[in-house]
């Protein structure tokens, strides 16, 4: 990004593509005023969005860094600034300052390793991100599974992308999961957690874990009770930030800032952080 | 009058710990030196024997701590309320914001209590230790020895202007009861008034140019106890922790004053704790002196379930065309 | 070493104020000590500390970081900065000097705070030793000596003059400014009055406070303590010991719609307060409790653990006498750090 010296200073992007995915979730495509990337990241990582008057707010980034035309970020309609971004129409320019974050090592300790993606409801967005890396880089990691849950079929994000391209990759298991029957749904219905030990897998792979604070608690129960070490498991952090880069001080939990030194965090590092996430 | 001692209060604690009356006591704890007392809760006499302290640094109005502690628990807490505190006491009850049967009041009689920045002010600082045995306070400071100096000249700003030495509510009551007293506290409003438009904003620019939006002034107000302030909410567009503007600044604690009017006892808690030292209780005080003026003498506190002339319509009320002529003044 | 005779330090304030922003310590009504812009005729006020630290002068209250013009669907940015005199700020203390080494510390990392760093490369501090230091005082716990400040220049103010000695090349640039209403005199003046200093530092009544017990990597002995409970059991939450603190670096950033466009700022915020860490999603810190313990922990563990072992505190003792209920760092060290804490 061409502001890097300038760190709180935005650049004007524009949304060029807007998609509903579900209800309360958009998947909003954004770009330079001159139709490229706004920046290179990594999978996991996050940048800040804003619109002048409304606010700033910090959003992981949700396609993959292999996607060489655009970047894309899903978001939750859930406070002021979402609300705007859900209101925006395609050609609304936004500014965009970031990426910031360490992101997931996809190059170093997921490498070579099985891998288990494992979300509830918008809690996918950031590791989808990853599963396409995975996807685009495939000779570099074992087995992919995938399980995804929500509260609904509606509230499914990604659902076309995961029937249309994920499902039809031989070389990846998805195990879709909604909480309650519903018509028109014959998959499997169960709570996340409880299909993660239903489906019972070999405690020999890497985990990724993201969904709402009670999905991961019950998950990571479920693991540990499969045999997975807490040093397999990897899940991202959100807490409030203002700034992005470690200066504003609040999304600090003990001596690390979520901001910079998460939002990923591996279950054993976070362990070892006090209680107050 | 006898001079109430730290003493006199632990055994009185005793008692109605000993007996079930109370189960904890709000009290004052000792600090480093010899005027930094941090409002605590004992549950023992022998808590109170190692830490309670009470002399002429015991400023701290305890009312509004109630609020909180009547909600921690069952059982009494044994509150000392000097005679100003018991005026918040009966405006939160008032306000219903506690249960005055969790709440056990010890009337305490009060000669005034002493501003500490004052006597730095006239003795200078490096203050290591203060004697309040009596009227003239003994003070030893690093570079000129022990001095003296009278309470008198360093009493809190609320204090020099005392407006009553009656305890308006209390189970018990400590030493002789006192009277409300005729008090100049309207004085340096009176000057503000005599002042031009311009000249009192000036005032004012000046005053509250210092503010550093700590918001110490409303925590501490016995007033504001709203279960979530509008300058705490993110979504109320007006939570900014310091002014965007000049305008803004002068605009937070308006917005109080307003929010407290008819309210406030003026007990000064926001001028006694504001870090800046800004006046603010003057603000408070126009609009008793308004409301006085308006619709007859009020006192806020004074009795519990007392309606204010400004939520109490009367047929006698000024018109609001003639209030805004008076306000002109 | 130079020395200017006071007689002529209105003469040599006014010689800084020809090349500089000048900014010295005032008196002002009610025991109030500020910086104000030098004029002449302008005193410098001897008290020890300016209410306000010199934190002021690098990490204001409020900032305005940028503009947005906007129009339909797009948006102009607009660097609205314009700061870049030379600024002087005369007579810090020992204590508020180093917390410009704390404040460097997180804005000056990577990625850096430009604002913050421009000033810090406009401003020269010409640091002050402490003649009188006082009983809430208590640089001497985390390693500062008042007798020996740091700073670009440091000066030393005796009964009849000021000797200064340049530490670096901005306060040599500032010592050439001031001409011959300096003359070079030797170190024995400046020495006897460092004994001085250090005589009364022995006799502060914190003088003992050791901060041994914290620092890194100690989250775990002190974050679930039970003292935590009754050390905020009265806290009531505001930003009073936050924002007289010349270490305290949080801030917010907020939009201000104004008649022509939206201005961004930036403004001091505090970890006291109950909206700091809440999200729509949640709130990791729901009680004061969580957030005093929040603060000290900061200082004492956490910032030591990301800045080898440097505590975010320099014992300028104002929350000691600020803060409304009395409740400060030193009784939380003492009630925490046990017996190892004087």
């Amino acid at each position: 990004m061409d502001n890097i010296k300038e760190p709180l200073i935005p650049t004007v992007c524009q949304i060029t593509d807007i998609r509903q995915d579900t209800p309360d979730v958009k998947t909003f495509r954004v770009l330079t005023l001159d139709g490229k990337k706004p920046f290179i990241h990594k999978p996991g990582q996050c940048a800040m969005l804003s619109m002048p008057g409304v606010g700033e707010a910090l959003f992981s980034i949700t396609s993959s860094p292999t996607n060489t035309k655009y970047v894309e970020f899903s978001i939750k309609k859930c406070g002021c600034v979402t609300s705007w971004i859900h209101a925006a129409e395609v050609g609304q320019q936004i500014t965009v300052r970031g990426p910031y974050g360490n992101g997931f090592p996809v190059e170093t300790e997921f490498k070579g390793q099985d891998m288990l993606f494992i979300a509830g409801g918008i809690g996918l967005a950031p590791v989808r991100s990853v599963i396409n890396y995975v996807r685009d880089n495939r000779a570099n990691y074992g087995k992919v599974d995938i399980v995804y849950g929500s509260r609904s079929k509606d509230d499914l994000v990604f659902y076309q992308e995961i029937i249309d391209e994920w499902k039809n990759d031989p070389t990846v298991n998805v195990h879709l999961t909604i909480d309650r029957e519903q018509e028109g749904w014959d998959g499997h219905v169960g709570f996340v957690p409880n299909y993660v030990k239903e489906l019972g897998f070999e405690p020999n792979k890497t985990a990724v874990l993201c969904g709402p604070p009670i999905m991961i608690k019950f998950t990571l129960q479920g693991l540990s009770e499969l045999g997975f070490d807490k040093k397999q498991v990897f899940t991202t952090l959100e807490l409030r930030m203002k700034c992005g880069i470690g200066k504003c001080g609040r999304c600090n939990v003990g001596s690390k800032y979520v901001c910079k030194d998460g939002p990923v965090f591996r279950m054993d590092q976070l362990d070892a952080l006090p209680d107050e996430y | 009058m006898q001079k109430i001692t730290r003493d006199n209060l632990i055994e009185i604690a005793e008692k109605l710990l000993a007996d079930g009356t109370v189960t904890r006591v709000l009290g004052w704890k000792k600090g480093e030196f010899s005027y930094d007392q941090t409002p605590a809760i004992f549950t023992s006499v022998q808590e109170m024997k190692d830490s309670f302290v009470f002399d002429d640094f015991s400023g701290a109005n305890f009312s509004k701590y109630l609020v909180k502690e009547t909600r921690k628990e069952d059982g009494k807490v044994l509150a000392f309320l000097k005679p100003c505190d018991t005026y918040s006491f009966n405006q939160l009850l008032t306000e219903h914001r506690f249960d005055r049967e969790k709440v056990y009041v010890v009337g305490i009689p009060c000669e005034g209590m002493v501003d500490i920045n004052k006597i730095k002010m006239a003795l200078g600082d490096g203050v290591v230790s203060i004697n309040t045995d009596s009227n003239t306070l003994k003070v030893e400071t690093l570079y000129d020895g022990v001095k003296e100096i009278a309470k008198a000249d360093v009493l809190l700003e609320r204090c020099k202007n005392c407006k009553s030495k009656k305890h308006v509510a209390f189970d018990q009551l400590l030493g002789e009861e006192g009277d409300v007293v005729d008090s100049n506290r309207f004085d340096q409003v009176a000057e503000l008034e005599k002042m031009s438009a311009d000249e009192r904003f000036a005032f004012w620019q000046n005053e509250l140019s210092r503010c550093i939006r700590c918001n110490a002034c409303r925590d501490a107000c016995p007033a504001c106890t709203c279960e979530k302030c509008v300058f705490d909410n993110p979504n109320s567009g007006v939570e900014n922790k310091s002014p965007a503007n000049s305008f803004e600044e002068k605009m937070f604690h308006i917005i109080r004053a307003f929010h407290v009017a008819g309210r406030c006892t003026d007990c000064g808690e926001c001028s006694r704790v504001c870090p800046q030292n800004i006046p603010l209780h003057l603000l408070n005080r126009k609009f008793i002196k308004d409301i006085n003026s308006f619709y007859g003498d009020y006192q806020a506190g004074e009795e519990v379930g007392s309606r204010a002339p400004l939520v109490n319509y009367t047929k006698e009320d000024i018109e609001p065309g003639d209030a805004v002529n008076k306000g002109d003044k | 070493m130079k020395k200017c005779l006071l007689t002529n330090s209105n003469a040599l304030f006014n010689k800084i104020a020809e090349n500089n922003t000048l900014y010295i310590p005032v008196d002002l009504e009610q025991g109030r000590v500020a910086y104000k812009k030098f004029q002449d005729g302008l005193k410098m006020s001897d008290a020890l500390k300016t209410d306000r630290s010199a934190k002021d002068f690098f990490f204001p209250q409020t900032e305005t970081l940028m503009a947005f013009k906007t129009q339909g669907k797009s948006i102009e940015v607009i660097d609205t900065r314009s700061e870049n005199e030379d600024f002087v700020v005369f007579g810090v203390r020992a204590c508020d000097v180093k917390s410009l080494e704390v404040l460097d510390k997180v804005f000056l990392a990577e990625p850096v705070d430009t604002y913050y760093k421009n000033r810090r490369e406009h401003g020269v501090i010409v640091s002050m030793a402490c003649s009188r230091p006082v009983e809430t005082c208590f640089c001497q716990t985390f390693g500062i000596d008042a007798s020996q400040p740091e700073g670009d220049i440091v000066c030393y103010k005796t009964d009849d003059a000021f000797y200064f000695d340049a530490k670096t090349e901005k306060g040599e640039k500032v010592i050439d400014q001031m001409g011959d209403l300096v003359q070079d005199c030797d170190d024995s003046v400046v020495n006897a009055e460092k004994a001085k200093i250090k005589e009364i530092l022995n006799k502060l009544p914190l003088k003992d406070l050791k901060a041994d017990a914290f620092g890194k990597d100690k989250t775990d002995e002190y974050f679930n303590s039970p003292e935590w409970k009754n050390l905020s059991e009265s806290c009531l939450g505001c930003g009073t010991c936050t924002f007289v603190c010349p270490t305290c670096q949080c801030y917010d950033i907020k939009d201000f719609k104004t008649n022509n466009g939206v201005e961004r700022f930036r403004c001091w915020d505090s970890c006291m307060y109950s909206d700091f860490t809440k999200m729509s999603a949640g709130q990791p810190r729901v009680t004061q409790m969580e957030r005093f313990r929040q603060r000290f922990m900061h200082k004492l563990v956490y910032f030591p653990t990301n800045n080898d072992g440097m505590f975010s505190c320099v014992g300028c003792g104002r929350c000691v006498s600020k803060c409304p209920i009395s409740m400060n760092i030193v009784k939380v060290m003492k009630t925490l750090g046990g017996k190892n804490n004087g």
